[in-house]
């Protein structure tokens, strides 16, 4: 169900967006001068008198594409010319529908409603056309920008039409003329994004650039322990720092953290340096509170044994006891996977300014009703009051999903009177992140003669993302969804479970979130079971998703599965992945030898199935990735140039979580500080070739920001077992190889 | 007091000579297309070429860059579009693109040594700069490209 498309001309909405005569809309009493105003047939779209045409992006850009991916929609069904669109980031605002950028729906969840917009504002214009030259409405057709009668040879710029499109209703849902796939102008071809060249020439905008006028720089010593309290501090030295004009302290938070301010001192400054020099000289003592028993060796061997222990039953088919107690062949394998930072190249970052009981803030987030919603709170004003601006994020991976920062900002600007830009440093964002949980995984089979699996045990073991709201949740929840009860096998005796697990960080999502130990435990142990077995990866990996079919879970005893007629499990595309991935890599012709083999992985998350193959080669210690083919089936594809570009990153996200990254805590605190403790891949160690194969697919478009990273460590693992014969069971692989 | 060339201009500072060049160049000139990524010269995000080289500027204090002459990635193109940037659009290169002004400005430093550079000297001239978005192999075929090498 799409939302109505209502003509909102004369309403003002985003009436800043338009130029200086077009603000005329934004008075509701200014006089309509006739012909010289811009018409808003939707949220998402405006087209000026001169035939500009203004595209709202209302989701955050931080990499995927969607800031050009989504306007490329509307401009498609309107048939805008591309060349004369420009593209406006919209603020916070629930008019916009979800603005939270995450879980890689940009796409999906506001395909129908932007061809809506669009094919609405053409309708409308092809009407206008059509009454001008009283002509058939359905004889005029929008063409690249223009109204155009082809009977006639005439033709219309938009920007003529706008004034009189502008005083007819919306069609009806039924009256909207909409375009067929073969007519798509934009969608489906590679459309270069619009900040390319600001990109390129150093004047793209995030977070950390945003300036306002007078604001001061601050850094704040936040709790090093999630929980403490700060009990002194002394800030005489912080002051004599050059630059440094004041230290403040913001209040602690109490759990439950959500998306607060952390809180503690704050040295306030004339510019970044200044703040970071002064925060290194301020003495504070702290109670450490609970958490400072927080030791992630014990923690980690603590998560193991909760694995090996009967757990909360999420999903049940047959009896799984029953066929482990008759004896014949089993296999079992215990799988660690590390806490993760998200470490995006910029800090998470923003300004903002209290004035007058409002806040206007310029920030790198996800998700700026979040921002809207945490800062009023945070300051005591209501969620309309907060103006927040959306600017480019220098990458995001789910951390700037949580507006903490930006309450920080508001909350100091509250205090010192004047714009507050809040300085994280890369310390600051690893020892202050919401972390992707450390997990446990046990998984047990019995297998038949020829070493298929009869019956089958999983169980995961994990800090769950609820703790933000209720510090004492201990379950998954939700994020068993994502690659753990949505197993595909059809293996008549399955049990599916889930063990406690109590957070003492903050945990959050990181891209692609849970599937990523999951599908780390279900594809290694596969790979697992077809080793012991003998079989070809491929072909085994095919056997156990079985026969094409649609997955109905809540007949194959997962209570309270819930099925999308849209979004349906089909294995017959998870399957077509493999193959695709098989035969561009060469699976069938390249034989392991020399330290040098395939493996591969497959795996569904997002709606979108991929499957991997990566190519290693082993030397000692060192691991190289030569190549990496990735199949990829997301459905209809928007900007196929950038879908790659996604499913290449993930290579690469995906190699420094197979081979690098590990974050820890020791007496609560965070261990790593840096790239140079908590390293991620360069050019030299990330795959050298990426080949991604985009399957031709005309189904409802599914994501594509996160999917590619799943299957991508199991891939580089199972690779390294088939070169080395050494069985990686425990992430990251690091120097398990020497 | 400092003075300083930045992109062809002269300029001056007064203020804590200890401070980076990285944040001088931010905060006081606003020339924000010289990122901050870790502080420590482990990433690169904040490449800039000091008289002509390529130089970490959050490792660079102001007393260093001082009589030096500057250039940033707001300078690089004073003439029209570095090969490196038409490469880099042509290619697609950013995702979120924030590390990609000190990648630009390493591979301009690369070039000017290696003008036309083998994988191995892109492993050794790049691998300073970390891009987590992993653009790499859009990275190395965009300075194969400005390089005229077989991308």
């Amino acid at each position: 169900m799409t939302p109505a498309i209502r003509n909102v001309s004369r309403r003002g909405f985003l009436g800043q967006m338009f130029s200086a005569g077009a603000l005329v809309l934004a008075a509701p009493l200014a006089p309509r001068a006739k012909g010289d105003q811009a018409w808003q047939p939707s949220v998402y779209l405006g087209i000026e008198p001169d035939g500009a045409i203004k595209i709202v992006a209302h989701r955050s850009e931080m990499g995927t594409g969607c800031r050009t991916g989504l306007p490329m929609i509307v401009a498609d069904e309107l048939e805008a010319d591309w060349s004369r669109v420009k593209v406006i980031q919209a603020p916070g605002d629930p008019k916009y529908g979800d603005q939270n950028t995450d879980g890689s729906c940009s796409v999906r969840n506001f395909y129908d409603t932007l061809r809506k917009a669009g094919a609405s504002a053409r309708t409308m214009l092809e009407n206008a056309a059509a009454a001008r030259w009283s002509v058939a409405e359905t004889e005029c057709h929008g063409r690249n920008g223009f109204v155009v009668h082809s009977r006639s040879d005439r033709k219309i710029a938009y920007g003529e039409l706008a004034a009189a499109a502008a005083t007819s209703k919306a069609p009806a849902d039924s009256a909207i003329r909409y375009k067929t796939p073969d007519q798509f102008r934009y969608i489906g071809k590679d459309i270069p994004i619009v900040d390319l060249k600001d990109m390129v020439t150093g004047k793209a905008v995030y977070g950390i650039d945003a300036r306002m006028p007078g604001m001061v720089y601050a850094a704040i010593e936040r709790p090093p322990v999630m929980g403490a309290a700060l009990k002194s501090c002394d800030d005489a030295a912080a002051r004599q720092v050059r630059g440094v004009q004041q230290v403040v302290t913001l209040d602690r938070a109490q759990p439950p953290y959500g998306f607060k301010a952390l809180g503690g001192p704050a040295v306030i400054a004339s510019n970044s340096w200044a703040a970071l020099e002064g925060r290194k000289k301020l003495k504070g003592e702290w109670d450490l509170g609970e958490h400072a028993s927080y030791d992630s060796p014990a923690y980690r061997q603590a998560m193991l044994d909760t694995a090996r222990q009967p757990g909360r039953v999420a999903r049940e088919l047959g009896n799984v006891d029953a066929e482990f107690a008759k004896g014949g062949t089993t296999h079992e394998a215990s799988y660690y996977t590390p806490m993760l930072a998200h470490a995006a190249m910029e800090p998470v970052a923003a300004v903002a300014e209290y004035k007058d009981g409002k806040v206007v803030t310029w920030a790198a987030t996800q998700n700026p009703q979040g921002v809207q919603d945490t800062v009023a709170r945070a300051v005591g004003i209501k969620r309309e009051d907060v103006l927040c601006h959306v600017t480019l994020l220098g990458g995001g991976f789910g951390r700037k999903s949580k507006p903490d920062y930006v309450a920080e900002a508001a909350l100091l600007s509250k205090q010192v009177g004047k714009p507050v830009k809040i300085v994280w440093s890369r310390e600051d964002d690893m020892h202050f992140d919401y972390f992707h949980s450390p997990a446990a995984l046990y998984m047990k089979a019995a297998v038949d003669e020829k070493g298929h699996p009869t019956a089958w045990l999983q169980r995961s073991v994990f800090p769950p993302i609820a703790m933000q709201m209720n510090p004492n949740e201990q379950y998954g929840g939700f994020q068993l969804s994502m690659g753990w009860t949505d197993l595909p096998y059809p293996i008549p005796h399955l049990r599916v479970e889930n063990g406690p697990a109590l957070a003492h960080v903050r945990i959050g999502w990181l891209r692609s979130v849970s599937n990523i130990y999951h599908a780390f435990g279900v594809q290694t142990f596969t790979d697992e079971l077809a080793a012991q077995a003998g079989h070809d990866r491929v072909e085994f990996l095919l056997k156990l998703i079985g026969e094409p079919r649609v997955i109905d879970f809540s007949k194959e005893g997962w209570k309270g599965a819930r099925s999308d007629p849209k979004y349906p499990f089909d294995t017959a595309r998870l399957r077509h992945v493999i193959e695709v991935a098989a035969q561009q890599s060469g699976w069938a012709g390249k034989k392991a030898g020399a330290g040098r083999a395939l493996g591969i992985a497959a795996h569904r998350s997002f709606l979108t199935y991929v499957a991997a193959v990566a190519e290693v080669e082993v030397h000692g210690r060192e691991i190289r990735i030569p190549r990496v083919d990735i199949a990829v089936d997301a459905g209809r594809i928007v900007n196929p140039d950038r879908v790659k570009a996604q499913f290449e990153g993930a290579a690469v996200f995906g190699t420094s979580v197979a081979l690098m990254g590990e974050i820890t805590s020791a007496g609560g605190r965070i261990q790593q500080s840096n790239f140079d403790g908590y390293p991620v891949a360069r050019i030299n160690e990330a795959p050298r070739e990426t080949h991604v194969h985009l399957v031709a697919s005309d189904a409802a478009p599914a994501g594509v920001g996160e999917p590619g990273v799943p299957p991508m460590a199991p891939a580089i693992c199972n690779a390294i077992f088939a070169a080395t014969g050494k069985r990686i069971r425990e992430l990251p692989v690091k120097d398990q190889l020497s | 007091m400092i003075e300083l060339t930045v992109n062809g201009k002269p300029a001056r500072f007064d203020g804590d000579p200890d401070m980076p060049l990285l944040w001088y160049l931010r905060d006081e000139l606003a020339l924000t297309g010289t990122k901050y990524g870790c502080g420590l010269g482990l990433c690169g995000a904040c490449t800039v070429h000091v008289n002509g080289e390529a130089a970490r500027s959050c490792l660079t204090p102001m007393r260093v860059a001082a009589g030096k002459k500057i250039t940033t990635i707001e300078g690089l193109a004073a003439g029209g579009p570095h090969p490196l940037q038409k490469a880099w659009e042509a290619c697609n290169v950013p995702q979120c693109g924030y590390c990609q002004s000190g990648q630009i400005m390493q591979a301009a430093a690369l070039l000017k040594s290696k003008p036309h550079p083998s994988d191995a000297d892109i492993d050794d001239g790049m691998e300073g700069n970390i891009c987590r978005c992993g653009t790499y192999q859009r990275i190395r075929r965009a300075i194969k490209v400005a390089a005229g090498v077989e991308a």
